[in-house]
């Protein structure tokens, strides 16, 4: 309810762009193969759903893994880094360094280590997915309050329950917050992998359409794209809802 | 009788000496307030006693067993009410016999009810008031399976009608059972209207300065705060106060 009735301005500047875009291309007669217009665009994600259906299945399934596996990861070495502080000096800084060589660097690297298989994909995944969450969850652990860390040790608290029962519920919205920026790299990981070669996925589709010039299908998959992003933002949001139920609702925002 | 004795206490935080030789004991069953300027160490006491920190020299016996360092060994009220946002108010209230292994749901339903909290079992600490997050921490406090119960300030972020409503409650609670309590304060007359002993210390480096035994009976009424004898030994003990601020 509330989203509709906030995202109306945004919503306008979209349909906006929509009708320039749309009105240019018929007003340039642009060819089709350099710019589709966005109702062509529509048509063909309308009639091709049976060309890329089983790509788009397939990308979701490798997302999901993917994230599944890059999540899993990123929690255990936060709470790893976070329990041996010596580790933490030791690799903090060796992480953050890695998040310098792109990808798409790596990608061919991979491949020629592990082939064409699944492994270098869900490699790739992980790689993009496990940062945010562990950089998120080592921050929540590293602000839990110092009160609170008091209070907890001079009840007696022994050092896995101050970890239980204070330190990680602390890093919930923190960890969530991770979880949210990993949740739509996935879906760019997943893409970027299909590149490396792949039979089936949203990334070979793009590539299919791009070399035979079907630019209105490139445009499908973009949108696809943002779509698939979209809604794991919205899944992982619907979680957070469900499980940190202790924060005041509305946040005092939210007027128009 | 003796539950708390503590024997020439010292603890330095770097060049800073904060207690100097400080020595005090609490008696079974006893309430005793500690009175003190604001940064004289009453907090940092309070660490010692239940071993967030060990101290420089001396020695903190409990029953008399040595608990330098040791934590765990007092159920401790800090300043402010800290209480765990994500746990409700029974799950707060239950988690300091969580932490050795022994929780009593039905006491602390009892205990919620007595304290007027009824109906607030499964509400979130956000949804509460000042004064009622307050008594969440008190009945946590008084809940948890150890003998001695320290209360760091617990009333000074609450308006002047709370404060006098908690008060009560909390004697009454402790006129019921009776364990030994070590109260910090700044308000002279929340020490001389709770307390059966009143410990006045100096100024860092802190030692004891002086003790008073507060002779009013029990239970005390709210009528004693207007009477004649209490304005009496309000002054007697401001004035002691008065020469070291
Ligand atoms: N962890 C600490 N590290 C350094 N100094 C501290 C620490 N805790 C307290 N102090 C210092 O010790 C003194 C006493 O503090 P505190 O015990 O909080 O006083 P009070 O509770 O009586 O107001 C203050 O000067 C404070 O700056
Ligand atoms: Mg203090």
């Amino acid at each position: 309810m509330k989203i509709w009735y906030k995202g109306w301005r945004p919503a306008l500047v979209l349909i906006l762009l929509f009708i320039i875009w749309e009105v240019s291309c018929r007003l340039f007669e642009i060819p089709k193969w350099l710019l589709p217009s966005p109702t062509q665009i529509l048509l063909e994600g309308a009639a091709g759903w049976p060309n890329y259906y089983r790509h788009l299945t397939s990308t979701i399934g490798l997302a999901i893994i993917g994230f599944l596996i890059g999540s899993s990861v990123g929690i255990a070495v936060a709470i790893g880094l976070h329990l041996i502080p010596k580790l933490r000096e030791a690799l903090y800084p060796i992480i953050i360094l890695s998040q310098n060589i792109p990808i798409i660097v790596l990608a061919p690297l991979l491949v020629i280590w592990f082939g064409f298989g699944i492994l270098p994909k869900l490699i790739v995944i992980t790689l993009v997915c496990f940062f945010p969450i562990t950089v998120a969850a080592l921050d929540g652990f590293r602000q839990t309050s110092s009160e609170l860390m008091h209070y907890m040790k001079m009840a007696g608290a022994l050092k896995k329950q101050i970890f239980w029962k204070l330190e990680w519920p602390y890093a919930l919205p923190s960890i969530f917050s991770g979880l949210k920026i990993s949740a739509t790299y996935s879906v760019m990981g997943a893409v970027i992998s299909e590149w490396l070669g792949a039979k089936e996925g949203i990334g070979v589709y793009m590539t299919l359409a791009s070399s035979s010039f079907r630019t209105d299908r490139v445009f499908v998959a973009i949108f696809l794209i943002m779509v698939l992003s979209l809604v794991f933002f919205a899944l992982i949001v619907s979680l957070e809802r469900m499980i940190v139920k202790w924060k005041p609702k509305g946040d005092g925002k939210g007027r128009d | 009788m003796t539950k708390l004795l503590i024997e020439n206490l010292s603890k330095s935080f770097g060049e800073s000496q904060v207690l100097n030789q400080l020595s005090l004991h609490v008696k079974e069953a006893e309430f005793v307030s500690i009175l003190g300027p604001s940064g004289s160490g009453k907090s940092t006491l309070f660490q010692l006693i239940g071993g967030l920190y060990s101290p420089d020299s001396g020695e903190i016996r409990l029953d008399g067993k040595r608990i330098n360092g040791k934590t765990g060994s007092i159920s401790y009220t800090p300043q402010s009410p800290s209480l765990l946002p994500w746990r409700t108010v029974l799950g707060n209230i239950l988690l300091g016999g969580e932490l050795v292994g022994e929780t009593d749901e039905a006491a602390a339903l009892d205990m919620i009810n007595k304290a007027g909290l009824k109906g607030y079992e499964n509400a979130y600490p956000y949804e509460l008031s000042g004064g009622m997050k307050q008594r969440v921490a008190f009945i946590r406090s008084l809940l948890s399976p150890q003998s001695l119960i320290c209360l760091d300030e617990p009333f000074s972020a609450l308006d002047e009608f709370t404060r006098l409503e908690m008060q009560n409650w909390l004697l009454s609670v402790w006129e019921e059972d009776k364990r030994a309590i070590l109260l910090v304060t700044h308000n002279i007359e929340e020490a001389l209207y709770l307390s059966d002993r009143i410990i006045v210390l100096s100024e860092k480096p802190t030692q004891v300065k002086k003790e008073f035994i507060v002779p009013f009976p029990r239970p005390r009424q709210a009528a004693l705060l207007l009477s004649e004898e209490f304005l009496h030994w309000k002054k007697k003990i401001y004035n002691e106060l008065r020469v070291i601020m």
